[in-house]
């Protein structure tokens, strides 16, 4: 019976999948938790839901709890979201309280589970304050930061560092995200899944049905940017790019699809400037699609002959690594974890400006060979360093060096 | 009596995974960088090293340390940054031993400049120590003709630690191959020579795993042809 990680296998290779089961071996035995606060949606949702499974076939006893709160403690934690990433957001008092009652309510809820595991890994800070309430804990406490954390509101950060500083370690996806805590910092990048429908391989007729639905059309150049319709996303100075490059390349076509943005009134203001921008264009497509939307999103990053993620700022960029999955090359804003992935003239281009963007569309537009040389390396580079399976070692590997203390060297027999 | 004369012991392949875990400690200029690596621990020194030979790259790497590429790229004195670059970490004892080779090198350079050069908030160093764990894989090389064949198929992580992490860790500084092929005696001297003529600063794990497979089946040609 052809298992989940025979499937992976077909994908990262055999070795990459032995390689799992050898750091596995060492931890039979062990009883993981994860918690955090979606089972739908989301990022973190995302990686747990092949994480876990993937876990438990390596033989390890794994589970994924997730806590629940009214819509005051959601509102409380998207301010906790926001002001990590630096937004100056002062929070109610009231809402704190909620948040830790809300976080009372699941821990008793959790109880046995939590308190008998081995590790337990808490993701973002909605749980945060779980650790707190199991003075009797017998395992290890991991805090999973996958927000962009460099910069965080202070007082916002202060209040949660408290909880924080608690656990035994934390996880941040890049160095520079790191926090003074009194434990140690591990780094691990995040990942994405080969596997789900956001990255699968589609039929031929699924692509070409996709451009159809939009009037795109197939026979010209075709330059994409997903992301949110958000400033920090530049999608204005894509427009910007677009049309320098166009005096140059009359048939080039722009395509910026963004998710929904009704929970996020300036991303409403934002989509209203840039629908205003592309007005009378027929060629600047705005798609503003649904958060499920993902076959279709994998329909135009596979289309596009270039894609851009020209960010002002940016965490990590994973629709840079999934546009790099598809064998893209990548025009990206040189900043935040983009850096690690776009590399001047490997993988795509890192720029600062529209004009650099401009000069990177039409450099990579008017060479089919170079786009084709440099999206397979850019895979290449995805397929080691940047899906799911290297995560789940990076994971397993942690565990290891938790459990064998602050040894620079770990020797498993 | 006759002693049992004891034939070389099987090569036993290991692979090793290396987690990265960040100090919180940066540096935006050189001072900074130097009155860090003072106190640092030592493996950070490591890591800047020898651990970023683990992470993947296209480009051919211009330096062989994690310090002399942040002297060129973000602090733009090439001056400093072709010294540090000819700081080899096989010649010194210990990873102390190392450090102070590289502070002797800031130093000087500090006092060679009079005004200090900044990185931006952006590109500050930052030192990243690493923790190293190494496990079984169950195989085992007999001959070197089984290194030969077999190494293409090695994992980048098993390579690392037998060609790269083995010269940190071996009192001789050797990679465990050559070390090993050394116990086969004179037969297998031009394997081991040609071995150690790889250099494996400047290129990246996979193309290293390339380079070594075909040096390996043109020395065994020469050895079997002979």
């Amino acid at each position: 019976m052809s298992s989940l990680l025979d499937t992976y296998a077909q994908v990262v290779g055999r070795d990459v999948i032995e390689q799992l089961y050898q750091v596995a071996d060492s931890l039979s035995g062990l009883r993981v938790v994860h918690v955090n606060s979606t089972r739908l949606g989301g990022g973190v949702a995302e990686i747990l839901e092949k994480l876990v499974p993937l876990t438990r076939e390596l033989g390890i006893d794994t589970r994924w709890e997730v806590i629940s709160g009214t819509p005051e403690f959601y509102r409380c934690t998207k301010s906790f979201h926001d002001a990590l990433q630096g937004v100056a957001v002062s929070v109610d008092p009231g809402l704190l309280r909620v948040f830790e009652d809300t976080n009372a309510v699941n821990a008793e809820q959790l109880g046995p589970i939590l308190r008998d595991a081995d590790v337990v890994f808490i993701h973002d800070p909605q749980p945060a304050p779980l650790l707190k309430l199991f003075p009797d804990r017998k395992g290890r406490w991991i805090w999973r930061c996958h927000i962009d954390i460099h910069r965080p509101y202070r007082p916002v950060w202060r209040y949660l560092r408290d909880f924080i500083s608690l656990y035994d370690a934390s996880i941040f996806s890049l160095p520079s995200f790191a926090q003074p805590l009194p434990h140690v910092q591990y780094i691990i990048p995040p990942s994405i899944d080969p596997l789900a429908q956001k990255n699968v391989d589609l039929p031929d007729h699924e692509i070409v049905a996709a451009l159809e639905r939009f009037a795109i059309d197939r026979d010209r150049p075709i330059v994409l940017q997903v992301s949110r319709f958000d400033r920090f996303k530049d999608p204005v100075g894509v427009i910007h790019g677009y049309r320098l490059a166009k005096t140059f390349v009359p048939a080039l076509q722009l395509v910026l699809a963004g998710g929904s943005a009704t929970d996020d009134p300036d991303g409403e203001v934002v989509l209203a400037e840039v629908r205003q921008l592309a007005e009378g264009d027929p060629d600047l497509h705005v798609l503003h699609l649904p958060p499920d939307a993902h076959r279709t999103i994998n329909a135009l990053q596979r289309a596009a002959d270039v894609v851009v993620q020209k960010s002002l700022r940016e965490g990590f960029g994973l629709t840079v690594t999934e546009a790099m999955w598809k064998g893209k090359p990548v025009i990206g804003g040189d900043t935040g974890g983009i850096r690690l992935q776009v590399v001047d003239y490997h993988t795509g281009f890192l720029v600062s400006t529209p004009e650099g963007a401009a000069l990177r569309m039409r450099y990579l537009l008017r060479d089919r060979a170079k786009r084709s040389e440099m999206g397979q390396k850019a895979r290449d580079f995805v397929r080691d360093n940047f899906l799911i399976t290297r995560h789940l070692r990076d994971y397993l590997t942690l565990i290891l060096g938790l459990t064998h203390g602050a040894e620079d060297r770990i020797e498993l027999s | 009596m006759v002693m049992a004369q004891a034939g070389p012991v099987p090569f036993v392949v290991k692979d090793c995974a290396l987690l990265t875990i960040a100090t919180g400690k940066r540096a935006q200029n050189l001072k900074e960088l130097r009155e860090q690596l003072v106190s640092i621990h030592l493996g950070c020194v490591y890591y800047h090293f020898w651990g970023g030979l683990l992470h993947p790259r296209f480009e051919a790497r211009e330096y062989n340390n994690d310090f002399a590429t942040w002297a060129n790229r973000s602090i733009h004195d090439k001056t400093l940054a072709e010294r540090l670059s000819v700081v080899d970490p096989t010649a010194f004892g210990s990873l102390g031993d190392l450090r102070q080779e590289v502070i002797e090198v800031i130093e000087e350079r500090l006092d060679e400049r009079e005004v200090l050069a900044w990185a931006q908030p952006d590109q500050q160093f930052e030192f990243i120590r690493s923790q190293i764990v190494v496990f079984q894989t169950g195989q085992q090389l007999i001959l070197p003709e089984d290194l030969a064949s077999r190494i293409s198929q090695l994992s980048l992580g098993s390579l690392f630690y037998h060609f790269i992490d083995a010269r940190g860790r071996n009192d001789s500084r050797k990679d465990d191959f050559s070390s090993w092929l050394a116990s086969f005696g004179e037969a297998y001297a031009v394997m081991t020579e040609l071995l150690g003529s790889v250099e494996p600063y400047f290129t990246s794990l996979s193309e290293l795993r390339n380079e070594l497979a075909d040096r390996f089946q043109e020395c065994l040609c020469e050895v079997t042809c002979e």
